[in-house]
């Protein structure tokens, strides 16, 4: 077990932040941590890299405290704050090296250190340049060569791909997979692409709470009790969109048929069952007898954004 | 104590001094207000004396010090390097310690040209070395007071100019307090006049090295210090 939270709870003030959340990361996993902005996410990722205190409950990483074990958590953690906090006045050589010193790397493999990761982050063209001349990319990619710095076998990143553009993205997100094999990866986003792009699996937090935590497919297949079935018919002249929605709706569990759209005859229509059964078979039936020209009929999967929305939508309110 | 972090944040701050025009700009104007001033009145006087650079050096720090330390912890605080900085293995003392050091060896470095006043006063007149040693010891412990009270300052708030003004309050107040004290009852005098550092300042510089200065000074240098890391430790708690 690599990182290890039980029962946290954060109050700012009077106000709980976090509330008694317990989750645990796999070393080799890559989490996705998400939640509307507000939700708590930050809050707990800087408790597990001892930047805050819990207020109760504790957080082990690699088996160590937070708070018993502080200094040594700090050696095995990588952090990438939000926002990227840099020295903008310092080059990029420099500035790795400092992180590196401060990380306590051997001084005879500073430099060798600081060359991999100049390597693997491809800042080889910016490595004598000022921080404060980098655009949003690199200073991204340095962000990361500095949380790396340490080979740190947990790597905690808080909205890393924040503020970049969409090939920038790409290339940072396949940079965190290939670390992601190797390292325990925890990343904090609100992209839900995303995560479905780079996690293993995924913790959904609102309001402090944890509302949902498992891998993407048994989130998708558990949260949605009911089914979405979309089909769309050939209907010979004279019937109606009405005709159709009623003959459906006589099929047992269908709690709602809405028309998609129509052009020259072919409708499409979006069918709600209120249980998992699944009615494929009766719509199907209903086709023959009613003599429809059937041209499509398939399950809808529920997409991260639906069990996104469904989860956090009381914090809307 | 983890000297080699505290040599780390030491050394990536005082670079970060001399990779900017302020460190440049402060000390050439401590340099030419201190130099007019002591130049100006030293054939006037007519004696052999460094007092006047000792003197003079006390009024420059009171703005010296405020300006070179406002930036050490506010800055860090505002781009959010702070977090970088205190959830790598380093512990709060150290961070506060090498930017601290960091300012002190700027004031140093600032200082050192100071020393051709001596050997133009020593070759013209009899100099005498105690009282001189005496007056670049207090003022090397006068100027640690100012920077570590500063630094405490600094560490308040995200906004250097806070930083500053705030810095300006304290610092003055521990260098005017004691020109207040014929207004004061007796029994506050005495305690007014040991608060201030202006009068520890002038039994040193008369080559009078007490050991009640000493501990006037060192205990208001680390106390500061202690209560800087204390702001810094105060964000896990609140």
């Amino acid at each position: 077990m690599s990182i290890l939270v039980s029962n946290l709870t954060k109050y700012y003030g009077s106000s709980k932040a976090v509330d008694d959340i317990s989750f645990e990361v796999h070393s080799g996993e890559i989490l996705g941590f998400l939640g509307p902005n507000g939700a708590g996410k930050t809050t707990s990722m800087r408790i597990i890299t001892c930047y805050l205190t819990p207020s109760s409950g504790s957080v082990k990483v690699e088996g160590r405290d937070v708070q018993d074990d502080s200094l040594e958590v700090r050696k095995l953690v990588g952090y990438l704050p939000e926002q990227n906090p840099l020295y903008l006045d310092m080059n990029v050589v420099e500035y790795l090296e400092y992180a590196a010193q401060l990380q306590a790397v051997a001084k005879s493999s500073v430099s060798r250190r600081v060359k991999e990761m100049v390597d693997v982050c491809g800042l080889g063209e910016m490595k004598h340049k000022d921080i404060g001349q980098l655009s949003k990319g690199y200073r991204q990619r340095v962000g990361l060569a500095a949380a790396m710095i340490h080979e740190p076998k947990v790597l905690i990143l808080d909205e890393p791909t924040s503020g970049l553009d969409p090939n920038q993205i790409i290339e940072i997100r396949s940079l965190i997979k290939s670390i992601g094999k190797e390292k325990t990866v925890v990343l904090s986003t609100h992209i839900l692409p995303e995560v479905q792009a780079t996690c293993n699996r995924v913790v959904i937090i609102n309001r402090g709470k944890i509302v949902a935590d498992g891998p993407i497919e048994d989130l998708q297949r558990s949260l949605h009790g009911g089914e979405r079935i979309v089909l769309e018919v050939e209907l010979s002249d004279g019937q109606t969109f009405d005709m159709v929605s009623v003959q459906v709706k006589a099929i047992p569990a269908v709690e709602q048929v809405s028309l998609l759209h129509e052009h020259n005859g072919i409708k499409k229509f979006s069918i709600e069952t209120s249980s998992a059964i699944d009615i494929r078979r009766d719509l199907f039936q209903l086709c023959i007898q009613k003599g429809w020209g059937l041209l499509e009929l398939h399950r809808e999967q529920t997409s991260l954004e639906d069990i996104f929305r469904q989860l956090t939508s009381d914090s809307v309110k | 104590m983890n000297w080699s972090n505290v040599k780390t944040i030491f050394l990536k701050e005082l670079r970060s001094f001399f990779n900017s025009p302020v460190a440049y700009v402060v000390i050439v104007v401590y340099l030419v207000f201190l130099g007019y001033l002591f130049t100006n009145n030293l054939f006037l006087y007519g004696q052999s004396t460094l007092r006047p650079v000792f003197d003079t050096s006390e009024f420059l720090l009171l703005f010296f010090a405020p300006a070179i330390t406002m930036r050490l912890i506010s800055e860090e605080k505002k781009s959010g390097t702070l977090e970088l900085l205190v959830t790598k293995p380093v512990r709060e003392y150290e961070i506060i310690l090498g930017k601290f050091l960091s300012a002190w060896a700027l004031f140093f470095f600032t200082m050192l040209p100071t020393l051709c006043y001596y050997f133009t006063v020593a070759s013209i007149g009899d100099l005498d070395l105690g009282v001189v040693a005496g007056g670049y010891i207090g003022l090397l412990l006068l100027g640690a007071v100012f920077l570590s009270v500063s630094l405490f300052c600094s560490s308040l708030t995200e906004n250097q100019i806070n930083a500053v003004i705030v810095s300006f309050a304290f610092v003055f107040a521990l260098y005017f307090i004691d020109k207040v004290l014929i207004y004061l009852p007796s029994s506050l005098a005495s305690v007014f006049e040991f608060i201030s550092v202006d009068y520890h300042f002038s039994n040193i510089a008369r080559g009078v090295i007490d050991s009640r200065d000493i501990i006037y000074y060192v205990s208001s240098i680390i106390f500061p210090l202690y209560m800087g890391t204390v702001v810094l430790e105060k964000r896990r708690w609140s």
